[in-house]
C-alpha cells in the first residue's frame, strides 16, 4: 500500500508537470473516515477498498484526459463533528479535492455535509451512513450527497414487503431503547400501516435486564400474528423473544438485521420455526466477485468495504459522464451512471465503463454491493430475506 | 368459557410471574430485615451478596455438571446450592469480624454503618465482577417446563395457554420451605428466641446473659443462606448478571420498608405487594378484558396504566405512600 502510494504520489507529480498546460490532469478524491475512533477497526479495509477503485481507473487511463486519482485520507472521528469538519475542511481548501469518499459515521456525515460540503459545494458519497435524517428529499444537499449504504427507513419498508408477501396483516413490534431500534421501529410502522396492515403496538424494551416477561405481557395482549424484534441479538431482543417462547405469547418472529447472527441459532435453534428475518447483505455472486477482484489484498468482507468501493467508483464514473471533475457539473450524472439503461458494470470493469462513458455510451453501474440509487440518491440496499426452518437460517432471496 | 380464558391469561401473564417475583423478594427483603432487626442498621451491601452467593452457587454448578452429576429433571444448582451458602456464609463472617465488629465496637451509629455497608457494597461488586465477569450467565438446566404452553392448550382445549416453568415451580416451594423453617427457627429454638430478645432490647438480653457474638454470628448465617438461596431462584428462573443483581437492592428494600423494617412477616407481605403492583400495573389488561368484559364495553386500546419502562418506578411510589401514611410499615415494624 504504502508503494501504491507513493507510486501514485509519484505519478501525480510527474503527471502534475507533464499536464501543467493541461486542465484536469489530476483527480483527487477526499477519504474521510474514523481512523481513530469506535470503528477504527473497520476503516483501513473500507480505504483500501476505496483506493482499489482508483489504482483501478488510474492504471486504465481512460478518465477524462487520461487523467491520474489520487486519494487523500483525513479522520472523521466517528464522533468528534469539529474535529471531523475541520479535517474536511482542510481537504477542500488545501488538498482541493474534487469529491468526497465519507465520511463514515451518521453524526459527522451529517456535520461534514452541512459545513463544508454543502458550503463549498463539493459531492459526497458516503459508504456507511445509514440514519434515515440524512435522506436530503427537499434537497437541502444541493444534490451534492450520496449513500452507498441503505438507509434504516428503506429496511422498514422492505420488511413490510415480506411480510405482507407473507400475508400477515398484524404485527407487534418491540424496539431497543435507542436512535437504531427507535428509528427503525417508526420506520416500519410507517410503512406497514400505509400498506395497510395494523401495528397492535410499538413498545420499548430497556436492554441488560434479566427479566422481559411484562414487557412480553404487553405485547401479548395486544396481539399479532407476528411479533417484530427491533433489538440486538446479544442484548435484550434475545431476552425478549425466549419470554415470548415461554409465556407462549408468539410462536413467530421478524428478525432485522440487529437480531440476525449464529448467536440466535445457538440461543433458540427449533424454536423458531417459521420465523423470518431480512438484514442488507451483496448476494453471494457478488461478494465472491468482489473477494476475487481484491485477491486479499485486504479484507474484502469487511463491514463497508464493497460500499467503499462503490462509492468511490461512482465518484469517478460521473466524472466521466460529465467530461468535467467539477462537482457541480458531475453531481447530476451519479444517479444516471449508478441505474440503469445501460450496461451492467461489475466490480474489475471500471477500465470498460469509462470506455463506455467516452465513446458516449450509457452505464448501470452493479460494483460490489448491486448499487441502485432510489430516493435523493441512497442506495435501496440489497437485503437477504431469511426463512427460519429447522434451527437453520435459509435464504430465500434478495430484495 | 370466556371467563376461563380471561382467568387462564391472566394467569399466566400475571399471576405466576408475579407470585415467583414476589417469592424472590420477599426472600430477599426477609435478609435485609434481620439485618435491620438485629445488627440495626440498613444492609446496602445485600444485593451483591445476593450476586457472591450466586456466583459460588454457580461456579460449583459448572463443577458438577462438568463431572456429571445432575438431579435429573431439577436444575443442578439446587445441589449446589448448600455449597454457595457455605461460601457466601464464609463471606460474610469474614466482612463481619474484619469490618462491622470494629464499627460494633465503637457503638457507632446505625449511619455509619450503612455508609461502611456502602463501601462492603462496592468491593463484593467489584469481586464477583472479577471473579466471574459482568456478563450474563445461564446456569439452568434439567426441565424447563412443568407445563407449556402447547401441552395446556392440548389438554384442556382452551385458546389460551399456561406456562409454568420449573424455575418457577420450585421458587415458591423452595420459598414456602425456606420461610416455615426461619419461623420455626426464630420462634420455636433457644437460639432463635435469644435472636428476638436481642433484637427487642438489647441491654435487657445482655443482661440475662445472651452472647452477642454468637446472636451476630447466628444472623449472619441465616443471612447469608437466605440471600444466596433468593439469588439463585433469580438467576435460575430469569438470568445471572451481577448489575442485576445490584438493581434488585432498590425493589428488595421497598419491599422490606413497605412491610415494616424488622419485621419478618412484612417482608414477605412487602414482596408480594411489590411484585404484584410491578406487574399489575405495567400490564395491558385489553386481553384478559376482552374475554371477561361483554363485547359492548370491551376495550379497544390497550388497557395498560404505565408503560413497562416505569416499573421500577412503581416500588417507588408505593414506597412514598407508604412512609408518608404508615413510616413504620404494614405490619409495624421499626420506623425509618
Amino acid at each position: 500500500m504504502k508503494k501504491f502510494m507513493m507510486a501514485t504520489a509519484a505519478t501525480a507529480l510527474m503527471a502534475g508537470s507533464a499536464f501543467a498546460d493541461g486542465h484536469q490532469a489530476d483527480v483527487k478524491i477526499g477519504i474521510i473516515l474514523g481512523f481513530t475512533g469506535p470503528i477504527e477497526s473497520l476503516t483501513p479495509s473500507m480505504a483500501d477498498g476505496a483506493e482499489l477503485a482508483m489504482k483501478e481507473v488510474t492504471d486504465s487511463g481512460l478518465l477524462l484526459d487520461s487523467a491520474t486519482v489520487t486519494p487523500v485520507r483525513a479522520d472523521s472521528t466517528c464522533i468528534d463533528a469539529g474535529a471531523a469538519s475541520a479535517a474536511a475542511e482542510r481537504l477542500v481548501t488545501a488538498d482541493k479535492v474534487d469529491g468526497i469518499m465519507g465520511a463514515d459515521c451518521s453524526g459527522v456525515t451529517g456535520a461534514i455535509l452541512n459545513n463544508v460540503a454543502v458550503a463549498n459545494g463539493v459531492v459526497m458519497v458516503s459508504p456507511s451512513a445509514t440514519s434515515p435524517g440524512l435522506s436530503h428529499n427537499d434537497n437541502e444537499d444541493n444534490g451534492l450527497f450520496f449513500r452507498t449504504s441503505p438507509s434504516d427507513a428503506r429496511q422498514g419498508v422492505v420488511i413490510t414487503e415480506l411480510l405482507m408477501d407473507q400475508g400477515i396483516k398484524e404485527v407487534a413490534v418491540t424496539y431497543t431503547n435507542n436512535d437504531y431500534g427507535k428509528g427503525l421501529a417508526d420506520s416500519f410502522q410507517a410503512a406497514f400501516e400505509a400498506a395497510g396492515g395494523t401495528v397492535t403496538i410499538n413498545a420499548a424494551h430497556e436492554d441488560g435486564k434479566a427479566d422481559y416477561s411484562a414487557e412480553v405481557g404487553a405485547l401479548a395482549s395486544a396481539g399479532g400474528e407476528r411479533l417484530v424484534v427491533a433489538g440486538y441479538v446479544d442484548q435484550g431482543g434475545s431476552g425478549i423473544v425466549r419470554a415470548a417462547l415461554d409465556s407462549g405469547a408468539f410462536d413467530t418472529f421478524h428478525f432485522p438485521d440487529g437480531m440476525v447472527s449464529a448467536a440466535l441459532l445457538e440461543n433458540f435453534g427449533t424454536e423458531i420455526n417459521g420465523s423470518s428475518g431480512a438484514h442488507p447483505s451483496p448476494s453471494e455472486e457478488l461478494s465472491t466477485a468482489f473477494a476475487d477482484h481484491v485477491g486479499g489484498a485486504f479484507d474484502s468482507s469487511s463491514p463497508f468495504t464493497p460500499e467503499s468501493y462503490d462509492a468511490a467508483a461512482l465518484i469517478m464514473l460521473a466524472m466521466q459522464a460529465a467530461g468535467s471533475k467539477d462537482s457541480n457539473d458531475y453531481k447530476e450524472h451519479v444517479m444516471n451512471v449508478a441505474n440503469a439503461p445501460g450496461e451492467e458494470i461489475g466490480v474489475g470493469e471500471l477500465a470498460k465503463a469509462l470506455q463506455i462513458l467516452k465513446d458516449g455510451g450509457d452505464i448501470d453501474y452493479v460494483g460490489a454491493t448491486g448499487v441502485e440509487l432510489v430516493g435523493p440518491g441512497e442506495a435501496a440496499g440489497n437485503y437477504r430475506e431469511i426463512n427460519y426452518d429447522g434451527g437453520v437460517d435459509n435464504t430465500v432471496g434478495f430484495r | 368459557m370466556d371467563l376461563l380464558n380471561a382467568f387462564v391469561a391472566l394467569s399466566n401473564f400475571v399471576l405466576i410471574p408475579a407470585i415467583a417475583y414476589g417469592s424472590q423478594l420477599a426472600l430477599g427483603a426477609l435478609g435485609v430485615t434481620l439485618i435491620y432487626g438485629i445488627l440495626r442498621f440498613s444492609n446496602f451491601a445485600h444485593g451483591d451478596t445476593m450476586a457472591f452467593g450466586t456466583m459460588a452457587t454457580i461456579l460449583i454448578t459448572w463443577g458438577f455438571q462438568a463431572i456429571g452429576i445432575s438431579a435429573g429433571p431439577l436444575p443442578t444448582a439446587l445441589l449446589a446450592l448448600p455449597f454457595g451458602i457455605a461460601i457466601c456464609a464464609g463471606l460474610l463472617l469474614l466482612t463481619d469480624r474484619t469490618v462491622y465488629k470494629f464499627y460494633r465496637q465503637q457503638k457507632a451509629k446505625p449511619v455509619i454503618f450503612v455508609i461502611v455497608s456502602l463501601g462492603v457494597m462496592f468491593i463484593m461488586n467489584g469481586l464477583v465482577r472479577f471473579i466471574i465477569g459482568p456478563n450474563d450467565q445461564r446456569f439452568a438446566d434439567g426441565e424447563r417446563f412443568i407445563i407449556s404452553v402447547r401441552t395446556f392448550k392440548e389438554m384442556t382445549g382452551l385458546q389460551e395457554g399456561l406456562a409454568i416453568k420449573t424455575t418457577q415451580g420450585i421458587t415458591v416451594v423452595t420459598a414456602v420451605i425456606v420461610v416455615a423453617a426461619l419461623f420455626y427457627f426464630l420462634n420455636r429454638t433457644r437460639t432463635g428466641k435469644s435472636m428476638r430478645a436481642y433484637s427487642d432490647n438489647e441491654d435487657l438480653a445482655l443482661l440475662s446473659g445472651i452472647n452477642p457474638e454468637r446472636v451476630v454470628m447466628v444472623t449472619w448465617l441465616i443471612v447469608a443462606a437466605l440471600a444466596t438461596i433468593a439469588g439463585v431462584l433469580y438467576g435460575l428462573d430469569k438470568s445471572f448478571k451481577p448489575f442485576v443483581y445490584f438493581q434488585l437492592l432498590l425493589p428488595i428494600f421497598a419491599a422490606a420498608i413497605v412491610g415494616g423494617l424488622g419485621s419478618p412477616i412484612g417482608a414477605i407481605a412487602g414482596g408480594f405487594t411489590i411484585a404484584f403492583s410491578e406487574v399489575m400495573i405495567t400490564y395491558a389488561w385489553k386481553k384478559v378484558a376482552n374475554y371477561a368484559l361483554p363485547e359492548a364495553i370491551a376495550p379497544d386500546g390497550l388497557a395498560q396504566l404505565l408503560s413497562t419502562d416505569y416499573k421500577f418506578a412503581v416500588s417507588f411510589v408505593i414506597l412514598l405512600i407508604v412512609l408518608l401514611f404508615k413510616p413504620t410499615g404494614l405490619f409495624a415494624g421499626k420506623s425509618v
